[in-house]
């Protein structure tokens, strides 16, 4: 823009969703919703050795209300999936969620009886990180994918819609592939 | 400490064989623990004396659990009990056997503890206890279907999407409240 040609650098001329959205990626509270040992490997993401403070994601928020970033960790069974919903339910809008390891994936090994086939049955995931754990900068590698995500995102378009539409779909799941 | 004496084990089994010959099946030591198969009849008796009365004072139900013999004996499941006593320090093993669709009588009146082990196991086996103030589910989420402890429940489950209805079900209705107001 020719504004700034003219009026030197004391000031930059910009959209507010850029400086909302630069603003947000700076400055994630994740909530550590842990649950098995991928959250070992988180623990180590916050120690001075990865150091997620450089990411400006450093303040680990055990409540949902102030949590914009939820990192699910760990295996998700059927009995803990109500807990997590409620805690996504809780966190303020706008949110995101990363979703670690094989287990909160794809329930990983434990195919089985009682575990919770993949987190995105029940919230929808913004990042998912593979690993069985993944290593500590596979965490900081999807902490940084996401602020690039989010600094994409225009105020203007709350994904609020989306998520209505991807609880319908949750809740009235196509049955046909299940029952053929 | 006191330790476990050697000859313990001989005296336990030759009290119980005085005073309960009729309501064991079998008898056994294994492994330095004896093992007893007991009868359904007098089976709360039994229990009873075995926490209250001298010499033997099991007064520990250390865990409650159960097996599915299915296919390998005629009756189909075996309920489990340990008792240990911090009197006397010795620890017994006792069976029960269950048939299928069977009741098993509940301990909860004589040790409290079983309370939950008997929960526990009527939703991983299917086991019910007479008696038990509470038959619910402990483990598994209300709703599910089967018991997945026993032997013919397909190790991948059923397929429990079913479930996640219930888990989404406390914003179904805000949802359609929000449908509503949109049209
Ligand atoms: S993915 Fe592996 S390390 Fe992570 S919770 Fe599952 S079993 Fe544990």
């Amino acid at each position: 823009m020719g504004i700034e040609h003219h009026l030197g650098n004391s000031f930059m001329a910009t959209s507010i969703s850029q400086v909302v959205g630069w603003a947000r990626k700076y400055s994630l509270w994740p909530l550590p919703f842990a649950t098995a040992c991928c959250s070992i490997e988180f623990m180590s993401v916050m120690t001075s050795d990865f150091d997620i403070a450089r990411f400006g994601a450093e303040r680990p928020s055990f409540s949902p209300r102030q949590a914009d970033l939820m990192l699910v960790l760990g295996t998700i069974t059927y009995k803990m999936a109500p807990v997590m919903w409620k805690a996504y339910q809780t966190m303020a809008e706008p949110k995101w969620v990363i979703c670690v390891g094989a287990c909160a994936c794809t329930g990983g090994m434990f195919d089985t009886y009682a575990v919770l086939q993949g987190i995105d049955r029940v919230i929808p995931v913004d990042m998912y990180v593979p690993g069985c754990p993944p290593r500590p900068e596979m965490i900081l590698d999807a902490l940084v994918k996401l602020q690039e995500k989010i600094s994409k995102e225009s105020i203007n378009d709350p994904k609020y819609k989306d998520r209505v539409e991807y609880l319908n779909k949750a809740l009235n799941p196509d049955r046909s592939a299940i029952e053929s | 400490m006191r330790g476990l004496r050697p000859e313990q084990n001989a005296e336990l089994m030759e009290n119980i064989k005085k005073k309960f010959s009729n309501d064991i099946l079998h008898m056994e030591e294994n492994r330095g623990m004896v093992v007893i198969q007991a009868k359904k009849e007098n089976f709360l008796t039994l229990m009873k004396s075995l926490k209250d009365d001298k010499p033997f004072m099991f007064d520990t139900l250390m865990d409650l659990t159960a097996v599915d013999y299915s296919g390998v004996k005629d009756i189909r499941f075996e309920v489990i009990y340990m008792l240990f006593s911090s009197k006397t320090l010795s620890r017994i093993r006792l069976k029960l056997s269950i048939a299928e669709k069977e009741n098993a009588p509940s301990v909860i009146n004589i040790w409290k503890g079983a309370n939950w082990p008997e929960r526990e196991v009527f939703d991983l086996m299917g086991i019910r206890f007479d008696g038990h103030p509470l038959m619910e589910r402990l483990i598994m989420p209300d709703g599910y279907i089967g018991h997945p402890l026993r032997k013919d429940f397909p190790i991948k489950g059923l397929g429990e999407d079913y479930l996640i209805e219930s888990i989404l079900m406390p914003v179904k209705n805000e949802v359609n409240l929000k449908k509503e107001g949109s049209k």
